[in-house]
């Protein structure tokens, strides 16, 4: 996978954010991405899609996005701004939806690595050699590198065109 | 190979799989709502942008719909997405589209078992998280999301990446008032909410076995809650009891191999378990409800895919009856056969003498959508699957769940009580 991520940390460091608060549950009758948008992450930080550039990064504890299998969660974020989101572990469903809707990348990293990052540092991800550079405190990190199939899925910008072989 | 191996194994067409193998897997089942549904519908619309554009369903026989979390139409947007829904089921062929108001309706998840939409050793995928329930039919059951179903409906598969099976063998003689709820909101304490997370959970052992498919579909529903793929019980005569009066449909049963190979596995003995409740903010985060005893109620809710079904009202009204409600009392059956079954067998009536509200099915009130949501600051003891801040309703309001037994014995009280502290 030969592409390169840069980007500005938006830190929330706790685990088990679930899809209520990234999008709570009246919003599930909307559809249109611009208007979910505006409620990404009401439950947690009401002020977040004011705070997020095209670009950003999102840094956050392990289990992100449990709970129910919205895709709004994932369209949200996006819509936002955020182009991948670093955490120890996602759940299942917000992680297919992540990767087949084509919207934003999860990526994998320890928890130390998570502790290291802080709000508002700016983090360049090279997926071709798995390898986080920290640019504003000049330090690298390892990311768990997408297994096979997610790689092919991820480069082929989603499940649309993906077709097994 | 275990049952959720074997199951995908046949779906893949392979001889054997291994956990950590990532297949493609043919579906027999899909399901969405009136969420997910108009969601694939506009995944479908960028799809054409892109140009690709859906033709056909790859069978519409194999998809059914049901209107469950935003009926009765909650506003105009609600009943707009209802509209699209028809439309689209119309538009392709999807016969089965259960619609409120028009017949049998209700959860999708218990529509599933109710109306015996899967069967034991198929694929069933739907587009919502608690899916996993109707894995107590001896199914592969998945959630996933709009894109997801959306590539199914096209294709008729979706790859899956084969998990890990946690085997969960709850032994010993179950006492009256420890319910499925109470089992698995323990479960769920003891591994946490990502205790499962891409594995599969399987319940076995002897008071599986003697547990009717209601309460076994407790146990399957709320492994999503323990961040697993499916949850998963073996098929035997409950389950083709439970279907025989439902369908005369042909089925291929699976069963584990003898040298299945689990992750871990857990016995969970049931003779000292104590009526359990989940606080505030997750469904790990558990007591016994003896310890809860000064925790006033604003409201008690009966209701959902998880604590609504016809054995989840018996017991319910098995604690109200002849007694009153103390506290602002919501009884939703979850689904209009079950409703029905309720009122026949005096189960309706029972709630009302008590002074509850009975309401028709809907998701509206457990996902804070409408019809009861809370106000800031309110406490709810709900039969319900989730707790997270502003789930119910307001994110300063506070939701605890419970069996449809000790919600009932709370609702009595207005405090969270243990259903033998309430005498008859």
């Amino acid at each position: 996978m030969n592409k390169t991520l840069k980007g500005r940390v938006h830190k929330y460091d706790r685990a088990n954010i679930d899809t209520d608060v990234i999008i709570p549950g009246p919003y599930l009758k909307i559809h249109d991405h611009k208007e979910l948008a505006k409620h990404a992450m009401e439950g947690i930080d009401p002020k977040f899609p004011e705070k997020v550039q095209q670009g950003d990064l999102l840094v956050t504890g392990s289990n992100f996005g449990c709970g129910s299998s919205r895709e709004h969660a994932p369209i949200a974020l996006s819509q936002t701004g955020i182009q991948a989101i670093l955490a120890p572990t996602f759940a299942r469903i917000f992680y297919r939806n992540a990767v087949d809707g084509g919207y934003l990348l999860p990526i994998e990293i320890d928890e130390p690595t998570v502790k290291k990052i802080a709000d508002g540092d700016e983090l360049e991800i090279n997926l071709a050699e798995n390898r986080i550079t920290n640019i504003t405190k000049n330090e690298q990190y390892p990311m768990k590198p997408f297994p096979e199939l997610i790689a092919k899925i991820v480069e082929a910008g989603g499940l649309v065109k993906y077709r097994p072989q | 190979m275990t049952i959720t191996e074997k199951i995908l194994a046949r779906a893949a067409g392979r001889q054997s799989v291994s956990p950590g193998d990532v297949v493609f897997a043919k579906v027999d089942r899909v399901m969405m709502h009136d969420v997910s549904g108009p969601g694939v519908i506009k995944v479908f619309s960028e799809w054409e942008k892109k140009g690709v554009k859906l033709e056909k369903i790859w069978n519409p026989d194999s998809v059914w719909v049901a209107e469950d979390h935003f009926v009765p139409a909650a506003d105009r947007v609600s009943a707009e997405n209802v509209i699209a829904l028809s439309n689209f089921t119309k538009k392709f062929g999807i016969r089965k589209h259960f619609k409120y108001g028009l017949g049998q309706y209700g959860i999708c998840h218990t529509l599933s078992h109710e109306e015996a939409m899967v069967l034991p050793g198929q694929v069933y995928v739907g587009g919502d998280s608690h899916t996993n329930t109707t894995g107590a039919m001896g199914a592969f059951a998945a959630g996933l999301g709009h894109t997801d179903v959306a590539y199914v409906l096209m294709n008729g598969q979706i790859w899956f990446k084969i998990p890990e099976t946690m085997l969960f063998k709850v032994e010993g003689q179950k006492p009256d008032h420890i319910m499925a709820k109470d089992i698995i909101l323990k479960i769920i304490g003891e591994i946490g909410t990502d205790g499962a997370n891409y594995e599969a959970m399987q319940f076995a052992g002897d008071v599986v076995k003697k547990l009717s498919m209601e309460e076994r579909l407790t146990l399957t529903n709320m492994t999503t809650e323990a961040g697993a793929k499916n949850g998963i019980i073996e098929p035997d005569e409950t389950t083709y009891a439970y279907l025989r009066e439902r369908t005369d449909a042909q089925y291929a049963p699976v069963h584990g191999d003898d040298d299945a190979r689990y992750s871990e596995t857990f016995t969970i003995e049931i003779e000292k378990m104590e009526p359990t409740v989940a606080k505030p903010f997750s469904p790990g985060n558990i007591t016994v409800a003896r310890e809860l005893q000064t925790t006033e109620l604003d409201k008690a809710y009966i209701g959902s895919c998880t604590g609504a079904k016809l054995d989840d009202l018996r017991a319910a009204a098995k604690v109200m009856k002849g007694k009153k409600v103390r506290i602002r009392t919501e009884v939703l059956p979850a689904a209009q056969s079950i409703y029905m079954k309720a009122m026949k067998e005096g189960l309706v009536q029972i709630f009302m003498e008590a002074g509850a509200v009975v309401g028709p099915p809907t998701c509206g009130a457990c996902c804070g959508a409408h019809m009861g949501v809370l106000g800031k600051g309110e406490i709810c003891i709900s039969t319900t699957n989730r707790n997270f801040p502003g789930r119910m309703g307001h994110v300063e309001s506070q939701t605890y769940l419970a069996s449809p037994a000790v919600v009932a014995a709370s609702a009595i009280t207005g405090r969270i009580t243990d259903p033998r502290d309430v005498r008859n």
